[in-house]
């Protein structure tokens, strides 16, 4: 077995020719010494003909290793064999920030950061073919690693730089290989990970080990805001060498072994004192709208009330949306090697760089001793407990002068964890005679406490807060008038507003008496991004209540949405999907059955977050009328996210995406008593398992041109819950306005309906 | 802490650890291998999975030393990068995974109830893997790779 020295002795060789960077000292974006701007710090070709590629977008499974793998070795021209991406790794790899919000595919597929670098790499080394061969660019055709001019001559890109730095910077004008000429990207290209995990070999953060590692676990506090009066490291004598850390309120324990760790944070006699009590969940949503706010205003008309009080009818409706959690599988991990001033830390976060300073505050080290190595986790959805994981296994490490693999327990992992944010959406709006939607005002309050660290907030996640540091605060504050370009705010606004601000309207849609305020207000719980980050909670509530309206107007919602948009990508993913479902065209007014099990369809659309994908979904789903049981049957996408790198891996991100989403609208929500989160394992916070009866799934691809390349992982899932409520009113004529749909939140709505 | 030796995909190891220590610590610390994942500690979603006298078993939850003198298989004993399992072949075909967290669960489930019964239904193999979770929801991908290691395993039974 190849023993993570190996690996670290492998991959140090490898960055030995490249890492002359860094002796070139500090550069500008956030103290990262690898300066993006080089061509150098991206890309390399070995003296074997070798593309190294460094990015800092990492892969969790959604398949981005494969597609940035695919790029490099389109713009490049060689096979994919022969490209070797490093990803996410503060020794080597360019700062890009966090990979999170769908946003991999807009910094490195267009004309910036990994493309750019390949473009610039290929034409410089048909520059110097070109010197080398005498002879203009222009004759020369390159491909599998070696250039030829017209009369045949060769030159290998090896011979040209082989070993070498490029000594460039990254060439703004260098071209993309245009779409026609794609061989290797566009391509369904099997993911290049599968064998290894599918044979077992795969290397997570989890299976991380390095020589004389120790085992360490945290012990968490009761319930939200307790502290530390005291703890008896006496408890714990018997078990062999196990070491009691204590800083703060962060206790934690390290043993020889995983098991030993374990029976030592059960063992370990802490007294906590009690935090405030939280606020009763039945009476959550009503909590969520008393709170003080602070108040963003996305658009506004200025006209809405005066509107409202002329329309003939107004509809009102009010969404609540839960608590959920990113409930990785495998819970989060990491190895952290702190000793002499120096940290070596293997993680799983979405941000090594972040990370790396987050650390350092922690150690009181300076920046440059810290290093962060990107290993994959179990799928994380976004904020897991990735980042918290990462700094408690180096605050053990430091603590004890040797390595420490931390892994949390199923409750450390689900009862501490960021969750997708809670919110209340309020809806008032008229149609008007001619069936046209004359006014839409929408409020919502959306629950916020920590949130990514970032490069200087601890406290922004449970490690943080526990070893001292506070969350952001949230300063209560009333509405700026909007202005400049119009901001989405995580589809708060609606894809049938224009958008208006100061005459610029940004929307797609033609509903211009609007208004889109939102009050953040403080959670008693952490919340984070959890795959499309307020985007599903906020779609479920605009798509719902779009079909209220069209039922209102006796519409067909396929037609109604049609009428109020303008922007022609959501226009072509609505049209793609009515069509490939065989739509059939009728008004929003179902035929109700009152026993049995009923069939219905509904439609859900999305502009992910103003212009990052589109996406569109048809729902087929029956309603158990005795049970309140809901079944999806079918699911119908299309998903317009621009130029595709592969499409294999949209597929699998598209189904998955509308799977997990079915999930979260049918069973998924976080309970709590008085003092803890008491959805804490998969008997307490359920998950659809791989024994539910699938839908079907048919996605559709469309490929507009002269669009630049969107994100992709998170816009199917942005609209499954509300097609899924839409088909269920279709269904049965009853409107669920609270996710998740369970039997007896719909029961009580279908007895509520025939009352 | 006491000598115990296990039999693990073929091979005989001896290893000095607490007899209570849960096997998947064993599999992954002393034994260094990375198909069986611990997920929740408490058999509820099937990461841990191994194969133990033809059953699946959670090896998060049971002691080392309960496992006796029977083969253990892991995910890597099923076949290897060059020569996988068919049914890590129609896993790898299909490509039935995203993070890939879940799989020892999910492809040692299957393997053990068409290895019992090569003859099983859709329904019957779906309602085997109800104690195994899958967060990315690559459901679809597995089913399909699932029913297409039993067409093949059917057709290898039965060649026409």
């Amino acid at each position: 077995m190849q023993t993570r020295r190996d690996f670290l002795r492998s991959g140090g060789a490898l960055i030995v020719s490249f890492s002359a960077a860094s002796a070139q000292g500090p550069f500008d974006t956030h103290d990262s010494h690898i300066d993006p701007k080089k061509l150098d710090s991206w890309l390399a070709v070995g003296a074997d003909g070798t593309i190294t590629a460094h990015t800092g977008k990492c892969d969790f499974g959604q398949g981005i290793f494969t597609a940035q793998t695919q790029l490099v070795a389109e713009e490049l021209c060689v096979p994919l064999s022969r490209v070797k991406l490093i990803q996410c790794d503060t020794a080597v790899t360019p700062d890009q920030g966090t990979t999170s919000g769908s946003q991999s595919t807009p910094a490195n597929f267009n004309s910036q950061g990994l493309a750019l670098a390949a473009a610039t790499a290929r034409e410089a080394l048909l520059g110097l073919a070109a010197q080398k061969l005498g002879g203009s660019v222009d004759q020369l055709t390159a491909a599998d690693g070696v250039i030829a001019d017209a009369a045949g001559r060769r030159v290998t890109y090896a011979e040209l730089v082989g070993g070498r730095h490029f000594n460039l910077p990254l060439d703004a004008s260098a071209k993309r290989r245009s779409r026609e000429q794609w061989t290797v990207l566009g391509k369904p290209v099997p993911s290049l990970d599968r064998v290894a995990l599918m044979t077992g070999r795969f290397e997570f953060v989890q299976s991380v080990r390095v020589p004389r590692m120790l085992h360490g676990r945290v012990v968490r506090p009761p319930g939200m805001g307790a502290t530390v009066a005291s703890v008896d490291k006496g408890s714990v004598r018997d078990i062999p060498g196990v070491r009691v850390v204590v800083r703060k309120d962060f206790v934690g324990v390290v043993a020889e072994t995983q098991y030993q760790a374990g029976l030592a944070a059960r063992q370990l006699a802490v007294r906590w004192s009690p935090g405030p009590e939280l606020p009763a969940q039945r009476s959550f949503f009503e909590h969520l709208q008393r709170q003080p706010s602070r108040d963003t205003l996305s658009v506004d008309s200025g006209d809405v009330e005066r509107a409202l009080g002329a329309a003939a009818g107004v509809l009102r409706a009010q969404y609540r949306y839960p608590y959920q959690m990113h409930g990785s599988v495998g819970t989060s991990c990491a190895v952290a090697d702190v000793r002499a001033g120096r940290a070596t830390v293997w993680s799983a976060t979405q941000s090594v760089y972040p990370t790396r300073s987050i650390v350092a505050k922690l150690l009181g080290l300076p920046l440059q001793n810290v290093r962060v190595i990107y290993v994959r986790g179990s799928g994380c959805y976004g904020l897991n407990g990735a980042d918290a994981v990462s700094f408690d296994a180096a605050v053990l490490s430091q603590a004890v002068g040797r390595p420490v693999r931390l892994q949390f327990s199923r409750q450390d992992e689900m009862m501490w964890e960021n969750l997708g944010a809670a919110c209340v959406v309020e809806h008032r709006a008229a149609v008007g005679a001619d069936g046209q939607i004359t006014v839409w005002d929408r409020a919502d309050w959306v629950a916020s406490l920590g949130n990514r660290p970032g490069y200087d907030r601890p406290g922004n996640v449970i490690s943080g807060m526990l070893a001292g540091y506070e969350p952001e605060p949230l300063k209560p504050g009333p509405a700026k008038a909007p202005a400049g370009k119009l901001q989405n705010q995580s589809n708060a606004v609606p894809c049938y507003f224009a958008g208006c601000i100061d005459g610029n309207c940004g929307g797609g849609g033609m509903i211009r008496s609007e208004r889109v305020l939102t009050h953040t207000v403080r959670s008693p719980f952490f919340t984070g991004p959890l795959r499309s980050p307020l985007r599903i909670q906020n779609a479920f509530a605009n798509e719902c209540f779009m079909d209220e309206l069209c039922a209102q107007a006796k519409a067909d919602p396929v037609a109604f949405r049609l009428q109020h948009l303008h922007d022609p990508r959501i226009i072509g993913v609505v049209q793609a999907a009515a069509k490939a479902a065989a739509w059939e065209t009728r008004a929003a007014a179902p035929a109700v059955r009152k026993t049995g099990v009923v069939r219905g369809r509904g439609i859900a659309c999305v502009d992910y977050e103003g212009g990052n994908g589109y996406a569109a979904l048809v729902a087929e789903v029956t309603v158990n009328l005795e049970t309140g049981v809901v079944r999806p049957v079918r699911f119908v996408a299309a998903v317009d996210c621009g130029p595709i790198s592969n499409p294999d891996g949209l597929r699998n991100q598209t189904e998955g995406g509308i799977l997990q989403g079915m999930s979260r609208a049918l069973v998924e929500e976080v309970t709590w008593d008085n003092r803890r989160i008491t959805s804490a394992d998969w008997e307490t916070y359920n998950s659809l398992h791989l024994d539910y009866e699938m839908p079907t799934i048919e996605t559709v691809l469309v490929t507009p041109e002269g669009v630049p390349a969107n994100g992709a992982g998170e816009t199917a899932i942005t609209v499954t819950p509300a097609a899924i409520g839409n088909a269920i009113f279709d269904a049965t004529g009853v409107r669920l306005r609270e996710l998740p749909f369970t039997p007896e939140r719909v029961m009580a709505a279908i007895r509520e309906n025939r009352a | 802490m006491q000598q115990i030796t296990l039999r693990v995909n073929g091979r005989q190891h001896a290893v000095k650890v607490d007899p209570e220590t849960p096997l998947l610590f064993v599999l992954n610390d002393d034994l260094g291998l990375r198909g069986p994942r611990f997920g929740c500690g408490m058999a509820q979603c099937g990461a841990c999975t191994v194969i133990l006298r033809g059953q699946v078993v959670r090896s998060c939850v049971m002691p080392v030393r309960a496992v006796g003198d029977d083969e253990v298989t892991t995910l890597e004993g099923l076949g290897t990068p060059e020569k996988p399992h068919p049914i890590q072949q129609a896993f790898i075909e299909e490509g039935a995974a995203q993070c890939g967290y879940c799989l020892s669960g999910v492809i040692l489930t299957a393997k053990a109830v068409l290895d019992g019964k090569p003859d099983a239904s859709d329904e019957e193999i779906r309602i085997a893997l109800g104690g195994v979770l899958c967060r990315c929801f690559a459901h679809t991908r597995m089913l399909r790779a699932i029913r297409k290691y039993a067409s093949g395993n059917r057709q290898h039974a039965n060649p026409a």
